[in-house]
């Protein structure tokens, strides 16, 4: 039996009240008051599709073993590099295993259900144990658009595996279609988008259906069977009729997450899927769908295993870690739209010295310290000669993984003074259980809130953008665990 | 054996100028201007120095990488000239290698110069070192410290590890500043010269919390020498009353603070680590009863605050009440910072280590005006470059020669 084993999901913890875009645009748009309700995931100044997919695989694939990860996908259409393989980057957050097959899945909607299916295959094979697929998208709208309302941040995560199976892999069917509803060219920062109505009437719901169709005539499952249909799309009333057309009954139809999220573009049909898993039992057929130059349908029937899996953050806990933002300049700068002054000091030379990240790859993108094997020393970053004054022996120090130790806060200050694209700065000294330690920058914090001994996890970011060069310079953060009397 | 180096160098004049935004002067006039003072309290000719050890930080502004600059402001005559560098300690860098190479007979004259033209970067604070960093790991991991948020750091595990409040450490700290100013105010040299309350100091803007405006020390131009020979050839030359140099020491980080438990966060682990070598290289066994008067590296409020203690003239845990009992005020038993500090001179790295030793040199020849304290014995300056987990400390300690 090939399918899920496991999932996980992030959602940025920003919310942007989608009145702020509103209030700020309606003087030359007030159409937008349509769509203008609820709210939308923003990520951080320090967040990307690669920064959420990291999060979402992390959640996925805690406590499962690395090692028996054989592929490694990662989907989205909003990658930080053109040419550098962004799965590797994921892989090397993941600290995966070298021999690993990875990819990059983008350019369509369907991108993370496609690598999903590629994800299936692979098992199928024989040749993969597992394959660890993560979607993430953080999109880039143009200001006062109703795509910027629609448009959500996020990411989902599954694994795809043959042992403990919770959701059985039934069937798929893809329909390829070049059908242009929107498109980004070489070089261009944002979509450009064809009318709606059109798009709905001759893509949506015919592309669609015909991938539903397709895998339930595979499969013989009958539409009156589906106890979940997911089915991304922003406009709300679409997946209902579609449903409705195969039998299935409105009440199994998925919501699309507008009033809490957004559409999270190439990530979306994960995140709802990976939400509708949360709370699905043993026996549940559910139907997953993307439309995107075709479409992709993919059925799953749900097993008795998904009462053994632990628990996950996985989407309701994403969502639940929550902050409301209604500042609408602060998004557009987190998405470094406007042009401020951000005086002197970010003028900084920011460039990678690939040499010097490639040796210490290990280090910066999976955080993988030392212990050393003489004294059990933990220590960050690895080194030739042991830390431990009692100690000190050379080159007994074998990997050792921080990135899930749980930390506190030994030190900490609030800096006005340093350049950072979310003054003031927060940083400060991290121990952790295992007894390493670091200096490490804060993020999603609550200012004011910070103290001594408050705990914190850490999670993977953008640490600088080296705009000269296009280069995104990923580390990891301190981010303090907030409970949500205090948030 | 090795037994230190005790008595076995004077100093035979010193030099300084007026530290602040010296808009109209670059590196070259303020090391002319320190210099000319310098050569004339020795009373000696140029041609008589034999080798010069350069202090200046930041190579990125004033008179960039190699010795160069020194040698070419004085036009010094072909003499060994060696540019040193190690963060905020570089002045005491630079009069530690001059003393060294006059102890080992090398040479019998040596200038230590140093000097820093910060105003040049155009905008406030010290440079920040990223192009330095672009090829090192630390550029890729390290956040992007400022030097107070780096300090600030120590006042929140200092307040964990004994129980302080944060109005009371916050009050403590200002009445750091609010001393200095008192002494600076007394200070011709002084880049700021103003008398401040403590209220002023605690409602000024945060710069990095809990530190706020007045919790930092100024930023400014400025430069500072010594000229060094044996304490025999001082006496040859004429002089009478000697300052000779006690001890010298220096202790750096290996990482340990940084990567250890060893570390609570709340001290400099280097300075408690160069005092003790200090205390037993000039022989002093009670630093809170034998030594007179105290220059430290104020480069923040806190920073003084915890170097208190760290130079064991403060008990653990008792720099709040030796603070708020007047112990470090200029009436006090240790004054500390009589000239005003860097919380008053500013802190143009290259020259800070050697300003605070002239204060010393002022004071024990009695040459200090309205600033003078009576018969001080015993000076110590501490010198600190880096940040609170991983520095270097430079003490000195200078006396009257015997």
């Amino acid at each position: 039996m090939v399918g899920i084993t496991s999932y996980g999901g992030y959602i940025p913890r920003l919310r942007l009240n989608r009145g702020a875009i509103y209030g700020a645009n309606a003087w030359m748009a007030p159409g937008l008051i349509g769509s203008a309700g609820g709210e939308r995931s923003m990520a951080n100044w320090d967040e990307d599709s690669l920064t959420m997919a990291v999060e979402a695989a992390r959640d996925c694939i805690a406590g499962f073993d690395k090692t028996k990860i054989d592929a490694a996908y990662l989907a989205s259409l909003n990658l930080p590099f053109e040419d550098r393989q962004n799965c590797g980057i994921m892989a090397a957050a993941l600290n995966l295993e070298e021999n690993v097959e990875s990819a990059d899945f983008t350019a369509s909607n369907r991108a993370g259900l496609s690598a999903v299916i590629s994800g299936i295959n692979a098992v199928k094979t024989g040749d993969y144990r597992n394959a660890l697929i993560a979607a993430g998208d953080r999109r880039i709208t143009k200001m006062a658009y109703l795509h910027e309302l629609w448009a959500g941040d996020g990411a989902a995560s599954l694994l795809i595996g043959s042992e403990n199976v919770i959701a059985e892999f039934k069937g798929a069917c893809s329909i390829t279609d070049d059908f242009v509803d929107h498109f980004r060219g070489h070089g261009q920062q944002f979509d450009y988008n064809w009318e709606e109505r059109w798009i709905k009437d001759e893509g949506i719901t015919k592309l669609v259906p015909k991938a539903i169709k397709g895998v339930l005539n595979k499969t013989g499952v009958e539409g009156k069977e589906i106890a979940r249909f997911v089915m991304p799309c922003v406009f709300g009333r679409v997946p209902a009729q579609i449903a409705g057309g195969f039998d299935i009954a409105p009440e199994k139809v998925s919501d699309n997450m507008h009033m809490v999220c957004g559409d999270t573009a190439s990530a979306h049909p994960l995140v709802m899927l990976v939400s509708a898993l949360e709370t699905a039992a043993p026996g549940d057929k559910i139907l997953v769908t993307a439309f995107g130059q075709g479409a992709v349908a993919i059925l799953f029937e749900v097993t008795e295993n998904i009462t053994k899996l632990s628990k996950r953050n996985g989407i309701s806990g994403s969502l639940a870690d929550k902050k409301e933002e209604m500042n609408y300049i602060k998004f557009l700068s987190h998405r470094g739209m406007l042009n401020q002054d951000w005086m002197m000091r970010a003028e900084g030379n920011y460039k990678t010295a690939l040499t010097t990240l490639y040796r210490n790859r290990k280090m910066i993108l999976g955080m993988v310290g030392g212990k050393c094997t003489k004294c059990g020393t933990a220590q960050y970053p690895k080194a030739e000669i042991c830390v431990n004054p009692e100690c000190g022996e050379i080159g007994t120090q074998e990997d050792c993984e921080f990135a899930d130790q749980p930390g506190t806060i030994k030190t900490y200050t609030s800096d006005l003074l340093t350049y950072t694209l979310d003054p003031p700065a927060h940083y400060g000294m991290i121990t952790f259980e295992n007894e390493g330690r670091s200096m490490f920058d804060f993020t999603d914090y609550e200012q004011g809130k910070i103290e001594v001994g408050l705990p914190v996890k850490m999670v993977f970011r953008i640490r600088n953008f080296d705009n000269p060069r296009g280069f995104t310079q990923y580390y990891w953060k301190a981010k303090p665990v907030i409970s949500k009397e205090e948030a | 054996m090795a037994d230190g180096i005790k008595d076995k160098v004077a100093i035979l004049g010193m030099g300084c100028t007026k530290f602040g935004e010296r808009w109209d002067c670059g590196p070259e006039q303020l090391m002319v201007e320190a210099f000319q003072e310098c050569i004339e309290d020795a009373g000696i000719d140029k041609s008589q120095i034999q080798a010069a050890w350069f202090g200046q930080c930041y190579d990125e502004i004033g008179t960039g990488k190699g010795s160069l600059g020194l040698p070419f402001a004085l036009r010094l005559p072909y003499i060994p000239v060696t540019r040193v560098e190690n963060f905020c300690a570089t002045g005491t860098e630079a009069f530690r290698g001059a003393v060294y190479a006059v102890a080992s007979g090398a040479c019998d004259i040596a200038l230590a110069q140093g000097v820093e033209k910060l105003k040049d970067t155009g905008y406030g604070g010290l440079p920040a070192m990223d192009s330095a960093n672009s090829g090192s790991l630390t550029g890729q991991v390290m956040p992007n410290i400022s030097a107070p948020g780096a300090f600030a750091q120590l006042a929140s595990a200092y307040r964990a590890k004994h129980n302080v409040s944060y109005e009371d450490l916050k009050r403590a700290i200002a009445q750091v500043s609010v001393k200095s100013h008192d002494n600076g105010s007394k200070n011709p040299k002084a880049h700021l010269r103003k008398p401040i309350s403590i209220d002023r100091v605690m409602a000024s803007p945060i710069i990095a919390d809990p530190l706020g405006l007045f919790d930092c020390c100024g930023v400014s131009d400025g430069s500072a020498c010594a000229i060094v020979t044996t304490p025999e050839i001082a006496k040859s030359l004429g002089k009478t009353d000697l300052v000779s140099v006690k001890a010298l020491q220096l202790a750096v980080s290996n990482g340990q603070e940084q990567s250890h438990k060893s570390w609570d966060g709340s001290y400099f682990a280097t300075t408690r680590n160069a005092a003790k070598r200090a205390y037993e290289e000039s022989g002093i066994k009670n630093p809170r009863e034998e030594i007179s008067m105290i220059e430290v590296h104020d480069c923040f409020s806190i920073t003084e605050f915890v170097t208190y203690e760290d130079l064991f003239i403060s008990p653990e845990g008792g720099a709040l009440k030796d603070v708020m009992d007047g112990f470090y005020n200029s009436d006090g038993q240790v004054p500390c910072q009589i000239d005003g500090g860097l919380k008053c001179f500013g802190h143009p790295i290259g020259a800070s280590g050697l300003r605070m030793l002239y204060e010393m040199y002022l004071q024990l020849l009695g040459r200090a005006g309205e600033r003078q304290l009576s018969d001080p014995k015993i000076g110590l300056t501490h010198n600190l470059g880096g940040f609170p987990f991983s520095n270097v400390s430079a003490m000195s300690i200078v006396g009257l020669y015997e």
